[in-house]
């Protein structure tokens, strides 16, 4: 194996078999597995450990105020979902829930999502919303219950144990008819070039957002209109994972050193991309089945080679 | 006076909520009816003559909303739940793109004659 670059697609001066060298180097007494076309990654040894080490949890599409046929329980799946978190033999150090909140954006809704969220034990938890808690007061109360100290339409970033974490908001243009897709917008673009700009590349990042960043179905929406320019922003960097929810399903895709990730919701499934006749709750599935269609996600950090492992289970 | 002040409150509460929730008002039998069905409008586009009602009714299990593209919006119905209805007197004649704000996708017109 040559140590000069061959295939440069992306134009980043980083190939992908260079990039998978580069990481074996950086993540010795690291276990690489290749699952599904998937770089998943497990510490050798990881009972142990070490300083930086840390998990945290990504909850999605709660959408506490739904109640419909089989998914007439969304609270009651939601909290099943935080009880599975504090069964954990480690709490997560964080917690991240990545929009839909509720369903209407009604104060109880939110009420109800408050008490939930605050019933996790865990460090702290991070919000960004999604279109249902957006588009009937232009996040209004979302901003004001979960998105204090955010920027624009709630979006922030902070750092923890070396990692940074970016909360965008690809909802907020949704609801100006302007695109039939999601949207980050200018103003946000701008401050996510600028809150990346002095970070070096072997900084590991983590995006999370409502609408996945990349572009699955635009016949339903399920694709943001300017993913492209904030990912090239996140080009230069070593280990990008963006974690979506938005299409209450799994899906993951792994482009140059960005995996991305959706996670299914705590309330109701959604049917494969155009496997039905519109998105929305799934229909036809039978009461017994639903837990094994909603769940959550965790991802364990390993200082050691930077490497995040992302780790789906059910609620069944 | 502090009573009267409540009581004035709820009255504009409520002319506030029936001017713009005007879901109850009955329509005519042969008003035009947009109904929301598995995330579509239709029918996607309608032509109505100037000062017809048209309203929309959401089949699906999912909020939408009936919204004029424009800044501010000719219409907007707000969040229609599972069987609410929303309804709009087109006064003037033109060509009226709408949308779901919570599926954008969803897009339909009214021409106006």
């Amino acid at each position: 194996m040559s140590d000069y670059i061959k295939e440069d697609r992306s134009a980043d001066g980083i190939d992908r078999r260079g990039f998978l060298k580069c990481m074996a180097w950086a993540g010795a007494g690291v276990l690489w597995t290749m699952k599904d076309g998937i770089l998943q990654s497990r510490a050798l040894g990881a009972q142990a450990p070490m300083m930086g080490d840390f998990s945290f949890v990504q909850l999605s599409d709660s959408h506490v105020g739904f109640n419909k046929g089989v998914y007439g329980n969304v609270v009651g799946t939601f909290q099943l979902a935080v009880a599975r978190i504090n069964a954990l033999p480690t709490p997560p150090a964080l917690v991240l829930h990545t929009g839909d909140l509720t369903h209407l954006s009604k104060p109880q809704e939110f009420d109800t999502v408050a008490q939930v969220m605050k019933s996790i034990r865990t460090g702290q938890s991070f919000f960004v919303p999604g279109e249902h808690d957006y588009f009937v007061d232009n996040g209004m109360q979302y901003k004001d219950r979960f998105g204090k100290g955010t920027l624009g339409a709630g979006w922030h970033s902070f750092d923890f144990k070396g990692v940074h974490f970016i909360g965008l908001v690809n909802v907020a243009n949704l609801s100006n008819g302007k695109t039939a897709l999601g949207a980050l917008g200018t103003e946000q673009l701008e401050w996510l070039q600028k809150d990346v700009a002095p970070l070096g590349s072997s900084t590991p990042i983590v995006v999370f957002a409502h609408v996945p960043l990349w572009t699955i179905y635009p016949e339903w929406g399920w694709g943001t209109d300017d993913s492209a320019q904030a990912l090239g922003y996140l080009k230069r960097f070593g280990s990008v994972t963006v974690l979506n929810g938005h299409i209450h399903q799994i899906l993951q895709k792994v482009e140059g050193n960005i995996t991305f990730h959706t996670a299914r919701s705590t309330a109701f499934p959604q049917p494969e991309p155009g496997k039905a006749e519109s998105p929305g709750p799934m229909k036809n599935v039978p009461a017994e089945k639903v837990k094994s269609m909603l769940g959550l996600t965790s991802v364990k950090y390993v200082e050691t080679g930077s490497m995040l492992a992302v780790v789906d289970s059910t609620l069944a | 006076m502090k009573h009267l002040r409540i009581g004035m409150m709820l009255a504009i509460v409520g002319l506030t909520a029936m001017t713009s929730w005007s879901a109850d008002q009955p329509a005519a039998p042969d008003a035009p009816r947009i109904k929301i069905d598995n995330f579509k409008f239709s029918p996607k586009e309608l032509t109505v003559s100037v000062g017809t009602t048209v309203t929309w009714v959401n089949n699906d299990d999912v909020p939408h909303t009936a919204t004029g593209k424009g800044e501010p919006p000719a219409f907007d119905s707000k969040a229609l739940d599972t069987d609410q209805t929303y309804s709009f007197k087109f006064t003037k004649p033109g060509t009226y793109k709408y949308y779901c704000k919570v599926h954008t996708h969803m897009t339909g017109t009214v021409i106006v004659k």
